[in-house]
């Protein structure tokens, strides 16, 4: 099957958004917030190419054409963002003092962490990126001197157990803003945490990819200096 | 013409985020230059929300499954990852509760705070 599959063109993506779309269903049918539909998909996806012995390399030769669109999509973020500026300038000072209080607890605890599992520096500096956006958390694991491909397991990981268990930590911790849910999402789990907060509500989406946007760069800033605690 | 209007400014965005991204030496993807430029490009009014708008919806509905293919990608780094799966699960679940956790907490508590104090 790998063989035919390698030269479909349309494979790939027909299979992701059909995947995605059964996670959809499946979440609406039965309300569950473990049913998460980009979960779903994605353990479809890797039952199918397990099951008909399809190498990644092969899926991907289609299944490229969908990121490729994430450029695109990012940038359009900006307009979400635009229409609540105005209630960005009203929060301004919660919202600047939570994004910063997120990226040092994320950039502090991945230190304490790391020294109670005595890992290596190689390690430790893999892992510091793992709450921003991939093509930035990328970077910053290179300079830094980190294992590249689990910087980007670790940054899909995040992104998809934020997606997951936001409600969760939303009810705990009684997080009830609109503005906080979206902040929170953004900061711990980047893009992908930004699709959740869509679903949520036009606030939370806008609140989410300024989250992506800052909490990138300021990471970039401030990761050189974590990189020498440890 | 709607619609190739549309698509041609956000490709037009990128390709300059792109060009950034190249030009200047730091790990910034170009797609939050992008995201930058295209902000600003509104707040001028330079481009109206109407200039992009149903386009825009469309790649930021279809967004989740842009990620799929990255996620699945995890198959292949398996190996990598195997070694040291625990302390990286570990660290990963813990870091993202808390992160989600604290950013969400403090930003509700100053919010709630300054609309408090508005009453006073």
């Amino acid at each position: 099957m790998n063989e035919i599959v390698q030269n479909l063109t349309f494979f790939g993506a027909a299979l992701s958004i059909f995947a995605y779309i059964l996670g959809l269903l499946l979440k609406k049918k039965f309300k569950l917030a473990i049913l998460n539909p980009l979960l779903i998909a994605v353990i479809c996806v890797m039952a199918v190419l397990l099951i008909g012995h399809v190498d990644y390399e092969s899926y991907n030769v289609s299944a490229k054409y969908i990121s490729y669109l994430l450029t695109p999509a990012t940038v359009c973020l900006a307009v979400p963002l635009y229409e609540q500026l105005s209630l960005l300038k009203k929060n301004l000072k919660a919202v600047i003092i939570g994004l910063l209080s997120g990226v040092f607890a994320s950039l502090t605890g991945i230190l304490v962490m790391s020294k109670l599992f005595h890992l290596s520096h190689e390690v430790y500096v893999t892992l510091l990126p793992k709450s921003i956006t991939t093509a930035i958390g990328m970077g910053v694991s290179e300079e830094l001197g980190g294992i590249v491909t689990i910087t980007v397991a670790a940054i899909i990981i995040t992104g998809i157990l934020g997606n997951v268990i936001a409600e969760f930590v939303f009810a705990i911790f009684k997080i009830k803003e609109p503005v906080a849910r979206g902040l929170a999402l953004g900061n711990a789990s980047h893009a992908i945490g930004t699709a959740k907060a869509l679903e949520l509500g036009a606030v939370e989406g806008a609140m989410s990819s300024l989250a992506v946007a800052v909490a990138g760069l300021v990471t970039v800033v401030l990761a050189s200096g974590y990189a020498h605690f440890m | 013409m709607k619609y190739l209007r549309q698509f041609g400014i956000i490709v037009l965005i990128s390709l300059l985020g792109e060009i950034l991204n190249v030009l200047i030496p730091f790990p910034i993807p170009g797609s939050v230059y992008g995201l930058v430029i295209l902000l600003i490009c509104l707040m001028t009014g330079i481009l109206k929300v109407s200039d992009v708008r149903e386009t825009a919806a469309f790649l930021i509905e279809i967004m989740p499954v842009m990620f799929v293919p990255a996620a699945v990608g995890l198959l292949d780094s398996w190996d990598q990852l195997a070694p040291v799966f625990i302390p990286v699960i570990v660290i990963v679940v813990c870091s993202t509760i808390l992160v989600m956790g604290v950013t969400g907490k403090v930003t509700e508590v100053i919010i709630h705070r300054e609309k408090r104090k508005k009453h006073e």
